[in-house]
């Protein structure tokens, strides 16, 4: 459904002084979703994940200049799409709370959401009731206001937002920091029944086991690039294949929480060659040449040479 | 493979940030001008010149003659200079007094507060004008009345804003915790109170002053002001007012664009000063 | 000891967040604080850190009260970073607020001398915690509490500080709370953890 190829997006930005300079935050992204599926990206802050999803939806800021294309159902992504689209077939459930006004009910707000997707009031009226019945919302959460959410309460409205608009694409940002963890399983079902309704979900987060319980596939992004897709089931099986994605595997606490040092590069001081390579404990003088291209490993893309191990 | 590249448009057309830095070094250049205009002209342009009464602009007088025979240009320039020099004096005394107090009022709280906050609400309850006008009345008038009146009136918006931003860095995360590093209320208030509070300082100051001018204008026009004497700008229009219904509008009218164009300059100055400082408007 | 005896807490007419709670921690111990957000954990910690003042009980650390001025012997790690430094302040700066931490330390966390510089808002929030968490490591600190201090954070950022805060706890004998929604976490780095779930379900 979605398909994204070879994504690039430069920041044109103020340097001190009257210079500008350019910082490249994305390069060679690629990334697909088919429908009914859920793919995770997973990646540290400053990797890229939330960009990419402004970039689906069209909503990068006016000093971003944008490379490589993105193709929605077999059309190009133009900008002017993205705009016609958003809200429409391509959805996103947002971060927070603090995404909705404040001033208007949570009913009326979902109802415009409904609305502004093309549904006419009735429809969208009848849509947030059963919307809001499915996600166990009684209705006088409709006449609520968002401070009033309890923070499930508001994870299922935030999620019927995307949901009443019919979208074919939805896009989940950071839906789980913070929550109780029933609330947390509760989330990423809704996901898993929304890809199962035929919809393509993509879940960004930085949690690796959030993902893990409902992706089917999940992207690994590091400093602006993806850097492995690979099957779900790959990471306890232990066949994961890119050693960033093995590193932040072994880091965790229930594994062996074992770190490799070092921080992800900023887009200002990339290094030449492979991104990883100043951390990475197989590096040789091939990896510091030249960026490794997408090789296809046991069944999944990965962009290192040495992954073949 | 290599990171998309753009292409180069700096070098082609100005890019946003560089018309606004030319914007404040065009203004703050004829804003100079102006005030030191006294030094390059001279005075002899103020010497009345009977034979020379009453002439319309023209290229030996730009601005015209006055009844007086006097250049009108050299009289509006030096005019303007002590306007801009006095406004400048009497927003700078302003702006010390409203910083002072407004962050008095966010970092001491409690009952300094309360009083600041009140006394802020009793000036902004009084008619500007009319508290100008007695101010100036009260202390004698002239060029020490006209500075002391409206550095007295001027402060309470920049003691307001200075106060909303104190109170905001104060309840912040990092100046509790600042406190429970161990550093004094004098030392936060130094590294994190003013460095915060000096952007708005700085175009709240650049701000007032056109208010400033036009206030020791407006009371010379009155005769509160400066001595009739003294060439400013007030004056100038006033004695114009005279002269108008006689069809001798360059008496008026070009003095009074003058004025117009300078705090015209301030305005710009001080928005593009803010358009560079807030983080908001300073990138792309 | 830090000790907390009987604390309770709310804002003026609102509901209790916490009542009558009871909790110590010995020096070198590594204590943990479990529950999902909205069970008070976060009131918890600013308590016995000193940003808030009890509604009724008190907080005892090493048999007198928390101090009111002077550098507090309890110093607790924010969980987002991006709101506990000074935007306008740089790297270097903002470490050597109470003391520069020394360059061991800083190399065990990661943090590059080029860093020292830049800006907050040119680091990313892994980098930028761990700027806060050097920040408070110095000789007057006797306890930490890290609130979600890696909730925002990659596993591998995570496993790094930990280590770090671990092993610097441990040489100095620190009392550290461990406030987290985590139980993977938890169970790894605690010698004991307190459910607040269940606490507060007794009250």
């Amino acid at each position: 459904m979605l398909s994204v190829q070879n994504l690039g997006i430069t920041f044109t930005m103020y340097d001190r002084g009257l210079t500008q300079k350019q910082l490249t935050v994305i390069t060679q992204l690629d990334l697909d979703v088919k429908a009914g599926e859920v793919v995770a990206i997973v990646g540290a802050s400053g990797s890229g994940k939330s960009l990419l999803a402004h970039a689906i939806l069209g909503i990068l800021p006016d000093n971003a200049k944008v490379s490589g294309k993105i193709f929605f159902k077999g059309e190009l992504l133009t900008p002017q799409r993205s705009s016609n689209l958003r809200g429409k077939s391509i959805a996103l459930i947002p971060q927070s709370i603090g995404y909705l006004d404040p001033l208007m009910q949570v009913g009326r707000q979902v109802q415009r959401t409904a609305q502004l997707s093309g549904l006419s009031q009735s429809a969208a009226k009848a849509a947030v009731a059963r919307t809001f019945d499915r996600y166990g919302l009684a209705p006088i959460v409709q006449r609520l206001y968002p401070f009033q959410l309890s923070g499930g309460m508001a994870r299922r409205v935030l999620v019927s937002t995307a949901v009443v608009s019919q979208a074919e694409l939805v896009i989940a940002d950071e839906p789980t920091p913070g929550l109780h963890p029933d609330v947390v399983k509760e989330t990423l079902n809704h996901l898993r029944e929304l890809a199962s309704e035929g919809k393509g979900v993509i879940l960004i987060t930085h949690d690796i086991e959030a993902a893990l319980q409902i992706a089917d596939r999940v992207a690994v992004f590091y400093a602006g690039t993806t850097i492995e897709i690979a099957h779900a089931q790959d990471f306890p099986s232990g066949k994961i294949r890119h050693p960033y994605t093995q590193a932040l595997w072994r880091s965790l606490p229930q594994n062996e929480f074992i770190p490799i040092s070092g921080s992800q590069p900023s887009p200002d001081a990339l290094p030449e060659g492979c991104l990883f390579s100043d951390r990475c404990p197989w590096v040789t003088p091939e990896c510091l040449l030249d960026r490794p291209p997408f090789l296809q490993v046991r069944g999944a893309p990965v962009r290192c040479i040495h992954a073949g191990r | 493979m290599a990171a998309p590249s753009l292409p180069r448009r700096t070098s082609i057309r100005f890019n946003r940030r560089q018309i606004t830095l030319w914007s404040i070094a065009f203004c703050t250049f004829f804003l100079t001008a102006i005030v030191l205009s006294n030094w390059f002209m001279g005075d002899t342009g103020l010497d009345p010149a009977l034979t020379q009464r009453n002439q319309p602009p023209s290229l030996t007088h730009p601005f015209g003659t006055d009844w007086l025979g006097r250049d009108m240009l050299t009289r509006s320039l030096h005019g303007m200079s002590l306007s801009v020099r006095i406004g400048l004096l009497a927003a700078s005394f302003s702006a010390v007094i409203g910083t002072g107090l407004g962050l008095a009022a966010g970092t001491l709280g409690g009952k300094v507060d309360a009083v600041i906050t009140w006394i802020i609400d009793v000036f902004f309850s009084l008619p500007h004008l009319v508290l100008l006008i007695m101010i100036a009345f009260a202390v004698g008038g002239g060029t020490k009345g006209v500075i002391i009146a409206v550095a007295l009136t001027h402060w309470t918006s920049l003691a307001r804003i200075i106060r909303a931003e104190t109170l905001q860095v104060n309840s912040s995360d990092y100046v509790q915790l600042s406190h429970k590093l161990g550093r004094s209320p004098f030392w936060i208030a130094r590294h994190h109170m003013l460095p915060h509070v000096t952007p708005q300082l700085l175009v709240g100051l650049i701000l007032l002053f056109p208010h400033a001018i036009l206030h020791e204008a407006a009371l010379s026009f009155i005769g509160i002001g400066l001595s009739p004497h003294t060439p400013a700008i007030g004056i100038i229009l006033a004695e114009s007012m005279r002269n108008l219904s006689t069809g001798y509008w360059w008496v008026g009218v070009l003095p009074g664009l003058l004025l117009l164009l300078a705090v015209k300059a301030f305005d710009t100055l001080g928005e593009n000063v803010r358009a560079l400082i807030d983080p908001k408007t300073s990138q792309g | 000891m830090l000790v907390g005896e009987q604390l309770a807490f709310r804002y003026p007419r609102h509901d209790w967040i916490l009542r009558d709670f009871e909790i110590a921690i010995a020096p070198g111990e590594v204590v943990g604080l479990f529950g999902p957000s909205g069970f008070g954990k976060t009131t918890l910690s600013k308590l016995l850190a000193g940003y808030l003042t009890p509604t009724q009980g008190r907080v005892i650390v090493d048999n007198s009260p928390l101090p009111d001025r002077g550098c507090c012997p309890v110093q607790l790690i924010f969980q987002n970073p991006e709101l506990t430094v000074n935007p306008r302040w740089r790297i270097g700066k903002i470490l050597a607020e109470k003391q520069m931490p020394d360059r061991f330390l800083l190399d065990a966390l990661g943090i590059h001398p080029g860093w020292l510089d830049r800006y907050p808002h040119e680091l990313s929030g892994g980098e930028l915690q761990r700027i806060a968490v050097a920040r408070v490591l110095n000789p007057a600190t006797r306890y930490l509490i890290a609130d979600e201090m890696t909730a925002m954070l990659d596993a591998n950022t995570q496993a790094l500080i930990w280590r770090m805060v671990l092993d610097y706890a441990r040489s100095q004998n620190l009392g550290l709370l461990v406030v987290s929604h985590e139980a993977a976490l938890i169970k790894r780095v605690c010698d004991r953890a307190i459910d607040l779930v269940q606490v507060s379900a007794l009250i």
